[in-house]
């Protein structure tokens, strides 16, 4: 019997918005929707649903809906899903997705992240923020000394970085400014950037925790993204380009941040080569999980795209990583310009730019092959997404 | 930083480690077998699984391996600036702790600077921070 491929066919996305009143399953439905239409899919034809991280009663603005709750709303007749956060990252539940179409349990699952953190906040009688007497777990041994956001544990890998290679603000910058260069022709970006931003404004922004300052962190964003996943043998019910998920690494070398020598990124960046036969070379464009400016320097590191210790010089100046450089990154923005669509978004993205569909952002060319990536501290997911 | 800190909830793994410093004592579970160390605690080594484990005192005296000043008030009476770090503690092979860097000013923190424990308690709680040494 011939090896079942996995593919993605259908993508869709809600509005993205700042504090949306839209509620986080109507939302997750817009995206459905959308996601149908394109791949020509009914409702019917869907047998799975996957999630990440599954609904979290205690921060329901972090994941506000659960695949057992989608399946019941939309009368899905489900053989095979999956929500939770115990897997290395987020687009590990699209991995998982791919994983269960090639051993044959489902043809085409619905993979989804709906985020409603800016909503949650601006309404916190309806969604109650986090409230911990105690803190347990990982987190007892960061916020007891007051390093409560993931920023303060990223910006110490930042820190070495920049004392081990020589890393600069300026180069750091990059990311940033290349964002918002992709997000401002990005009509899904309109709520979250609306002007270019340039190092001068860069550079005398606020602080956050050094060496990030407020344009190197995401923001909370109110969306949901969907991209769905079918079998091989069931390409024929589809009518858009599907793109093939080519390999799919992730890794979790042990949850404690500060315990860990280098950034999952690393481990998962060289995983994904050891399961096809591309190379980095290969790569027509990456879309880069960038919660924090710095991820994406250690994924071009740990993907084999510069050296490690090198992917700062990589993304200097900006020109390599631009719409119409070497290795065109984040074309819709990221999440630095796009919004906090929490690992997803850059799913959607390579496979929007795989199809010529990027619009006015679309790169040059006739791209075949694109890495999306997620997580970057220590878990870590990797796609390796191509056209055939 | 005259801020309550978040506490965390006492067990049977981690209870040494917060309240050690009644007694002036940075207490890092030690494995009495193979004679690593096992941090974050857990009730077996992460070395050689042995159950054979007991907080053992270390010297207290590390390097800062890496940090961050921390601007964002997080929560509300959060007193900014103040240095996050990872320490890199001397005779413990393999563990961190993340602290804070305590009595200097943000800008004088320095990777590899030589560091030594300080206890900030708060309501039976005994938070390890550290001073610069020397
Ligand atoms: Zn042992």
């Amino acid at each position: 019997m011939a090896i079942k491929e996995a593919y993605i066919t259908g993508i869709g996305q809600s509005e993205v918005g700042i504090r949306l009143t839209r509620a986080p399953l109507l939302l997750t439905v817009d995206a459905i929707k959308e996601a149908l239409e394109e791949s020509g899919l009914k409702l019917e034809q869907i047998d799975g649903v996957a999630t990440y991280p599954g609904k979290m009663p205690g921060y329901l603005g972090f994941s506000p809906i659960s695949a057992d709750e989608l399946i019941e709303a939309l009368n899905i007749k489900s053989k095979w899903h999956l929500g939770g956060s115990e897997m290395p990252a987020q687009l590990s539940a699209i991995a998982s997705a791919a994983i269960a179409v090639k051993a044959g349990l489902a043809r085409h699952v619905i993979c989804f992240r709906t985020v409603y953190e800016a909503a949650a906040m601006a309404r916190p009688e309806e969604y109650p923020p986090l409230n911990r007497k105690f803190v347990e777990g990982p987190s007892q041994w960061l916020a007891p000394f007051l390093a409560i956001s993931a920023a303060n544990w990223t910006a110490q890998y930042a820190m070495r970085h920049m004392k081990r290679y020589g890393m600069t603000r300026e180069q750091l910058a990059q990311v940033a400014l290349n964002a918002h260069r992709n997000a401002v022709i990005n009509p899904r970006a309109r709520a979250i950037v609306k002007e270019p931003l340039t190092l001068e404004k860069y550079m005398s922004a606020r602080m956050i925790t050094s060496p990030f300052c407020l344009y190197d962190c995401d923001r909370f964003t109110d969306c949901s993204t969907v991209v769905i996943v079918s079998a091989g043998d069931a390409l024929d019910e589809v009518k858009c380009k599907p793109i093939r998920i080519a390999a799919v690494s992730g890794s979790v070398n042990r949850y404690s941040w500060d315990q860990v020598e280098w950034p999952a990124s690393y481990e998962t960046g060289e995983d994904l080569w050891t399961r096809t036969d591309y190379k980095p070379k290969d790569l027509d464009t990456a879309q880069l999980y960038d919660g924090f400016s710095f991820l994406p320097i250690t994924w071009i590191e740990g993907l084999g795209i510069a050296k490690r210790g090198e992917g700062h010089l990589f993304i200097e100046g900006g020109t390599r990583i631009a719409r119409d450089g070497v290795l065109p990154m984040n074309t819709h923005g990221g999440q630095l310009g796009a919004g906090r669509l929490h690992g997803f978004g850059f799913a959607h993205e390579a496979v929007t730019q795989l199809r010529g569909k990027g619009g006015e952002r679309q790169i040059p060319g006739s791209p075949k092959l694109a890495v999306a990536t997620s997580g970057g501290g220590p878990m870590a997911a990797a796609l390796l997404l191509a056209r055939d | 930083m005259n801020i309550s800190r978040p506490r965390p909830k006492l067990d049977a793994e981690n209870r040494a480690f917060w309240t050690g410093g009644s007694e002036g004592k940075l207490n890092i579970m030690r494995c009495g077998d193979c004679g690593q160390y096992t941090h974050p605690p857990k009730l077996l080594c992460r070395h050689c699984q042995s159950e054979n484990v007991a907080p053992q005192a270390v010297a207290g005296t590390g390097v800062i391996d890496t940090y961050t000043i921390n601007y964002q008030a997080w929560m509300p009476g959060l007193e900014v600036p103040f240095v996050i770090a990872r320490v890199k503690l001397d005779g413990v092979p393999g563990v961190y702790l993340t602290s804070n860097i305590v009595g200097c000013p943000v800008d004088e923190v320095e990777f590899d600077d030589r560091v030594r424990v300080t206890f900030e308690e708060q309501d039976g709680i005994w938070y390890p921070l550290f001073r610069k040494a020397g």
